[in-house]
């Protein structure tokens, strides 16, 4: 049976680039761990011989001919940024991260 | 005249427009009229934008003057779209705080599709947060209420859609269906909702929660306007790389064959999975009607075992959560939408953590992490990937079983409409509410919910679900349309005109 700690959300959170509180913390080690155990019982399905299936149509390599066609104008791909400069987005730093 | 206009099919209205006996505006305002009336005490829509939607019926009005054809068989028929769907003209938020206010550059290839067959969206609807939920109640602008009964709730994701059709604020409606949120909505307020085959309508423009489940559909008061609407924004669409590329199934015709009641000789497996446990005894006892009439119909009727069905809550819990946790990913405050602590000294990692801190609310920050999870090394194999290979296991059980019948039934939900807030902090709870739905978004074939009349023991709406093979959407609809009739005949009309009388409503209140 899965098991679910406050330090396991934690990382889970930040690999998911989500802040959580101290309060969340609890909270969600709580939901997670409850959700887990009943969706862990699929790992008794025995099923070793089964393809498994990533798509519920088996299209596989789709092609469309080699023709340009007009994307989103600068103006338009702009058009929701909460910041922009030169006709760039303009983000926080990205450097010396932890 | 104007109330009388809001009560009218999609089919008839659209009829009284093509033959100019009313006004495509007068139609519009009608149901604009309605909208604000009950509104305010069913929070159905999120955006509404009158100007847009007058303008849009004003050209059908003069295309129609000039003495041109309709632009299809809906030209001029107000429809209200899930706010999950891109639109140029007005903004498109998923539900989510993340969102507010944006306006996306592009409309999605159901809105473009809408708008060239002249049908009139007048606004954008509620409902669960980027589409997860079975109540919205996830949506960050609060609830939507059910018709039906205002303290319960309409199911989701697509309450708003369902609300709206059920309460006559439109006859048409476009919702999507991931693992159910457009049936179990549609059960829940006695309406129509389809979820086609996966890849008959273009997902270009919809905002993915799990790319491999998602689906756009109808929501409609009667199976033949779903099934009108279903040919408007279905085909293959070069835009989709997941789209088919082949005819949309003949879901008209079938409509219409099916409401002179022939279903003779079509074979209707009872899902044996789909009772006992959990399942209200009303909502059973409605069911059981419900097969008893298709049966009288002439159809052969027989109980159909599908095993794998009761793997396919757990393995959906895994595979949705492991695609929303990758596709939520774009969400990160930098290129559009919300952007938090930006404040020059932080880094763009901690704005974004701050940012999807702030605009996802509980239930997509348990799914993205709930997904993150079982997408970690070590725990792949034992969770994503077997439930990768159930999904195998429920395909075959749906293939076996169409080898024997045309097409399966059972309750599209276990239960009638909850209360509002009942479910709200018990995740599991919630995910019981589409355990019938799910294994047709893990096969990717079609399904839909047709009203089924009232449980006798709350006297709210019950759905019956009809699950068809992969690109024979028109089975379902054949079989509803007749199911429908003779409910109706039996019943005295339609269940949809037995809703309560909302303006009475609100004046207890």
């Amino acid at each position: 049976m899965p098991t679910v700690s406050r330090d396991e959300v934690a990382h889970l959170a930040h690999l998911a680039r989500l802040a959580v509180t101290e309060e969340e913390l609890d909270l969600f080690a709580g939901q997670l761990e409850v959700i887990l155990t009943s969706v862990a019982r699929i790992s008794a399905v025995a099923a070793e011989d089964i393809p498994p299936t990533s798509h519920a149509v088996g299209l596989t390599d789709v092609f469309r001919a080699d023709v340009p066609r007009p994307g989103l104008t600068q103006q338009q791909a702009l058009s929701g940024a909460f910041a922009a400069e030169d006709g760039r987005f303009r983000v926080p730093r990205i450097l010396d991260e932890s | 005249m104007t109330t009388e206009l809001t009560r009218l099919s999609a089919a008839e209205v659209a009829g009284l427009i093509h033959a100019r006996e009313i006004t495509a505006i007068e139609v519009a305002q009608a149901h604009l009229d309605r909208i604000t009336a009950v509104d305010p005490a069913l929070h159905a829509f999120l955006h509404l934008d009158a100007e847009v939607a007058l303008a849009a019926a004003a050209a059908v009005d003069d295309g129609l003057r000039r003495g041109d054809p309709p632009a299809s068989a809906l030209a001029g028929v107000p429809l209200a779209l899930k706010d999950v769907f891109t639109t140029v003209d007005m903004p498109t938020t998923c539900g989510s705080r993340i969102l507010q206010g944006w306006r996306p550059p592009y409309d999605a290839t159901v809105t473009r599709r809408l708008r060239e067959a002249g049908v009139v969206i007048l606004g954008k609807t509620n409902m669960d947060e980027f589409a997860m939920g079975s109540s919205t109640e996830n949506s960050a602008y609060g609830p939507t209420h059910n018709p039906w009964d205002l303290d319960r709730v309409p199911g989701g994701s697509g309450g708003g859609s369902a609300a709206a059709v059920a309460a006559f604020e439109v006859p048409l409606a476009i919702g999507t269906d991931t693992g159910g949120s457009i049936r179990q909505p549609s059960a829940l307020t006695g309406t129509v909702g389809v979820k086609p085959t996966y890849g008959g309508v273009s997902r270009y423009g919809l905002v993915a929660f799990s790319s491999s489940l998602d689906q756009g559909g109808p929501v409609a008061r009667t199976v033949l306007d779903a099934a009108l609407l279903h040919e408007v924004i279905g085909g293959y669409d070069a835009l989709d790389s997941t789209s088919i590329d082949a005819p949309v199934p003949p879901v008209v015709q079938a409509a219409r064959v099916g409401a002179t009641g022939d279903v003779a000789g079509v074979r209707v497996g009872v899902v044996s999975q789909f009772r006992g446990e959990g399942y209200q005894p009303g909502v059973l006892r409605a069911f059981d009607v419900a097969v008893s009439r298709l049966r009288e119909l002439g159809a052969h009727v027989l109980e159909v075992s599908c095993p794998s069905f009761d793997h396919a809550l757990p393995a959906y819990y895994l595979i949705a959560p492991s695609e929303c946790s990758s596709n939520l990913a774009r969400f990160d405050g930098m290129r559009y939408g919300l952007r938090v602590g930006d404040d020059g000294s932080r880094s763009a990692q901690e704005v974004m953590s701050l940012t999807r801190a702030a605009g996802f609310g509980a239930e997509v920050k348990r799914r993205v992490m709930l997904g993150t999870y079982a997408l970690s090394a070590g725990y792949y194999d034992a969770y994503y990937g077997q439930a990768q290979k159930v999904r195998t296991l429920i395909i075959r059980d749906f293939a076996a079983a169409f080898e024997r019948v045309d097409v399966l039934v059972s309750p599209t939900t276990p239960t009638t409409a909850f209360c509002i807030g009942e479910r709200v902090d018990d995740p599991l709870a919630m995910y019981l509410s589409d355990l019938c739905t799910i294994p047709v978004n893990l096969a990717g074939n079609a399904a839909l919910s047709v009203p089924a009349g009232l449980s006798d023991d709350d006297g709210l709406p019950v759905g019956l679900q009809v699950m068809a093979p992969a690109l024979a959407d028109d089975r379902a609809y054949r079989v509803a349309a007749a199911y429908e009739a003779a409910r109706n005949a039996a019943d005295g009309g339609p269940l949809a005109h037995r809703v309560p009388d909302l303006n009475a409503e609100m004046v207890a209140r």
